[in-house]
């Protein structure tokens, strides 16, 4: 009886697996015969690398964890026990920190890339709207962990944004009171955002990130011509413009993920403070209900919506001027979801849009900075003007675009990906 | 009419004083964490001046004397003036009733004091008590104005004077002149009296040792600011040039496989 030759063990444990679970299946469906298009450009990074981020901020947040003390007496300590006494301790904070940041900017230009190429468009709506919604939880995730470290910025931003619930009309202060659990920003308050930072925001994040790939895998990629490959396929239905995901963007990201890694590093190792950026000095010290910062700013993030909240200075209908402040912040980061029905332009990417479109876009870019950068420094009349314009010129970005996108000349986009 | 004027020069006076005072231009000073000895003189100035009121609360006795090369027993021996272990806490031995009592605050734990200010200002803070009677110990401080605390390096320092340079100041109770002076605005105190001499013979330091001791304090509350800097530092090098050199053949890897998409 003649031997049977050895059966390497991988290939049938995974024969094994596949019976009872779609592992080459799944890994083809996403990986190995998921066609992206060719074409790729440096704005189709920030996906992959938002995804090394939120996989730092998982690690990190549950090494934080073990040594945090979510209490008055005890969190400002623990941080800085977490500093000092606990090995690598200062190296995971500071990831977690700069990380926290380093979400904002790939998140801001993964969304950037969204504008410019057209990708809110049918038919990746639902994957518009996923993905907003992921922005809409990080911005959560991002000011509950901010009350963390319990330093006086923590305390008195969150105290500040907390209040502005209060100028809801009728109902505004029994709210305030209701999502703070206290009289005023306190321990109750430090502990639920601690619950809502490390637990339930997470799992909503992850959860939303799988529903936003698998959403992506459905439609496919767009790309910066803004056209559809599967409507040119190969006689075995191959996209012609598309190659797998899998070897080729996988080295692609590879390599991207270095270089950000590098840049991360930068400051994680040698400017974790981002020169009060990242980390504001007012936070070094605890959290003090009788000492105000002599400037209340929010992280960078949040500052391009802070300017306009408050460029909201009189009072209208009988509402106050705070209340439609917040109406104003609420709208400005609201109304991004409703690009994909705003945007009736013939084609998607910005290559072949008329020159309105590239005006409004490159002004809306401004304005997000210029706003961004008045959020940081204190208002004057003058600050508060340019805010005011810009607003204007914000809200006008969206709410013009379906004459724009109409009236604008447009190039006639190609066949195939250039 | 004339206690009219003097009360507008008093309020002139204060004014452009706080005005001086809150915009003070600070000397620059740059820490070194690399310099050992500056770092081990700046604690035992810390031990022997400061921790009597200010703790460090948030930093430990061991890893201070470890980062700064300074084995445990001569730590515990010279550095430690309470009863308490080398792993302990940097406490002061005050208690804060006490405190509160003497000074009517409790003097601030001075852990973090270099993230909130700045190392400039530390640097600063230490060499700008002036005289001043008008205090209640006697002392008041150009970049931290009505600070509530004794000069304690006086002893090193020796007794420093606020200077007037370029006009005589006479009481202004009696000067007719310097009313006059105050009224017309030529008499700018903000420039005129921005410098402090110390009394020749009263210190046990000269001028420059005693920058440099507060140059020593100022960099070794640099330190406690951020225990993990240096080592965060050499480490970082190795990170970086790890992924430097990982991208290099990472480039390469993508190169290999794209060169058959056209």
């Amino acid at each position: 009886m003649a031997e049977s030759p050895p059966v390497r063990a991988l290939p049938r444990l995974l024969i094994w697996l596949n019976a009872r679970l779609p592992l080459t299946e799944t890994a083809e469906y996403h990986a190995t015969k998921y066609y992206a298009p060719k074409n790729f450009n440096f704005w189709y990074y920030f996906g992959i690398l938002a995804t090394v981020v939120l996989g730092i901020q998982l690690l990190t947040g549950i090494w934080l964890t073990m040594s945090y003390v979510p209490s008055g007496e005890g969190a400002f300590a623990s941080v800085e026990y977490i500093m000092r006494d606990v090995e690598y301790g200062d190296i995971i904070r500071y990831l977690h920190s700069t990380g926290a940041s380093a979400f904002f900017v790939v998140v801001y230009l993964h969304m950037f890339r969204g504008l410019a190429y057209g990708s809110y468009r049918a038919p990746r709506e639902l994957l518009w709207l996923i993905g907003m919604a992921i922005y809409l939880v990080l911005m959560a995730e991002g000011f509950f962990g901010y009350l963390l470290p319990w330093g006086n910025m923590s305390f008195w931003g969150a105290q500040v944004i907390v209040s502005l619930v209060g100028a809801i009309p009728f109902v505004g202060p029994d709210l305030m009171e209701w999502v703070r659990g206290d009289y005023l920003m306190s321990e109750i308050t430090l502990n639920r955002f601690f619950a809502l930072h490390v637990v339930a925001l997470p799992l909503a994040l992850v959860g939303l990130v799988f529903l936003h790939i698998v959403a992506l895998h459905h439609v496919g990629s767009n790309n910066p011509d803004g056209i559809e490959i599967k409507t040119n396929k190969d006689d075995s239905g191959i996209p012609k413009d598309g190659i797998p995901f899998h070897p080729y963007y996988t080295v692609h990201d590879f390599q991207a993920t270095v270089a950000f890694l590098f840049v991360f590093c930068a400051v994680v190792f040698f400017a974790p403070e981002m020169f009060g950026y990242f980390l504001e000095k007012p936070n070094f010290e605890r959290a003090d209900p009788l000492k105000t910062p002599e400037l209340i700013a929010p992280v960078w993030y949040f500052t391009p919506f802070y300017s306009m909240l408050r460029a909201s200075t009189f009072p209208l209908f009988g509402l106050t001027a705070k209340f439609w402040g917040l109406v104003v912040m609420g709208a400005a980061i609201l109304i991004p979801m409703m690009l994909p029905w705003l945007d009736r332009s013939p084609v998607k990417s910005m290559r072949y849009k008329g020159w309105i479109s590239k005006v409004m876009l490159a002004l809306f870019v401004v304005s997000f900075f210029v706003l961004g950068y008045l959020g940081t420094i204190h208002a004057t009349p003058l600050t508060t003007a340019i805010a005011q314009v810009g607003t204007i010129i914000y809200f006008a970005y969206f709410l013009l675009m379906p004459w724009y996108t109409r009236v604008e000349k447009t190039k006639p986009p190609p066949e195939r990906v250039t | 009419m004339r206690s009219a004027l003097v009360w507008f020069g008093c309020l002139a006076l204060g004014l452009s004083a706080v005005a001086a005072e809150s915009t003070v231009e600070l000397e620059p000073m740059t820490p070194n964490l690399e310099d050992k000895p500056s770092l081990q003189r700046g604690m035992a100035l810390f031990m022997n001046y400061c921790i009597g009121c200010h703790s460090l609360k948030f930093q430990r006795y061991e890893r201070t004397a470890d980062d700064l090369a300074i084995p445990h027993k001569v730590a515990l021996e010279n550095l430690v003036f309470t009863d308490q272990q080398i792993g302990g806490l940097m406490e002061t031995a005050m208690s804060p009733e006490t405190a509160k009592n003497w000074f009517g605050a409790a003097p601030p734990d001075l852990t973090m004091v270099d993230r909130v200010r700045g190392t400039a200002w530390v640097y600063n803070m230490l060499k700008t008590f002036y005289v001043d009677e008008a205090r209640p110990f006697g002392v008041n401080n150009r970049v931290y104005p009505n600070i509530g605390m004794p000069h304690v390096l006086m002893d090193l320092q020796g007794t420093p004077i606020e200077e007037c340079r370029g006009y005589t100041p006479i009481d202004i109770l009696d000067g007719e002149e310097t009313v006059v002076a105050l009224r017309e605005g030529t008499v700018d105190r903000e420039q005129n009296c921005n410098f402090i001499e110390v009394e020749p013979g009263t210190g046990s330091m000269s001028e420059e040792e005693y920058d440099q001791a507060a140059y020593d304090i100022a960099n070794f509350l640099h330190y406690v600011g951020d225990p993990g800097r240096a080592e965060r530092h050499r480490l970082g090098y190795w990170v970086l040039g790890f992924l430097a050199l990982l991208f290099v053949f990472a480039t390469m890897l993508n190169r290999e496989y794209w060169k058959d998409v056209h």
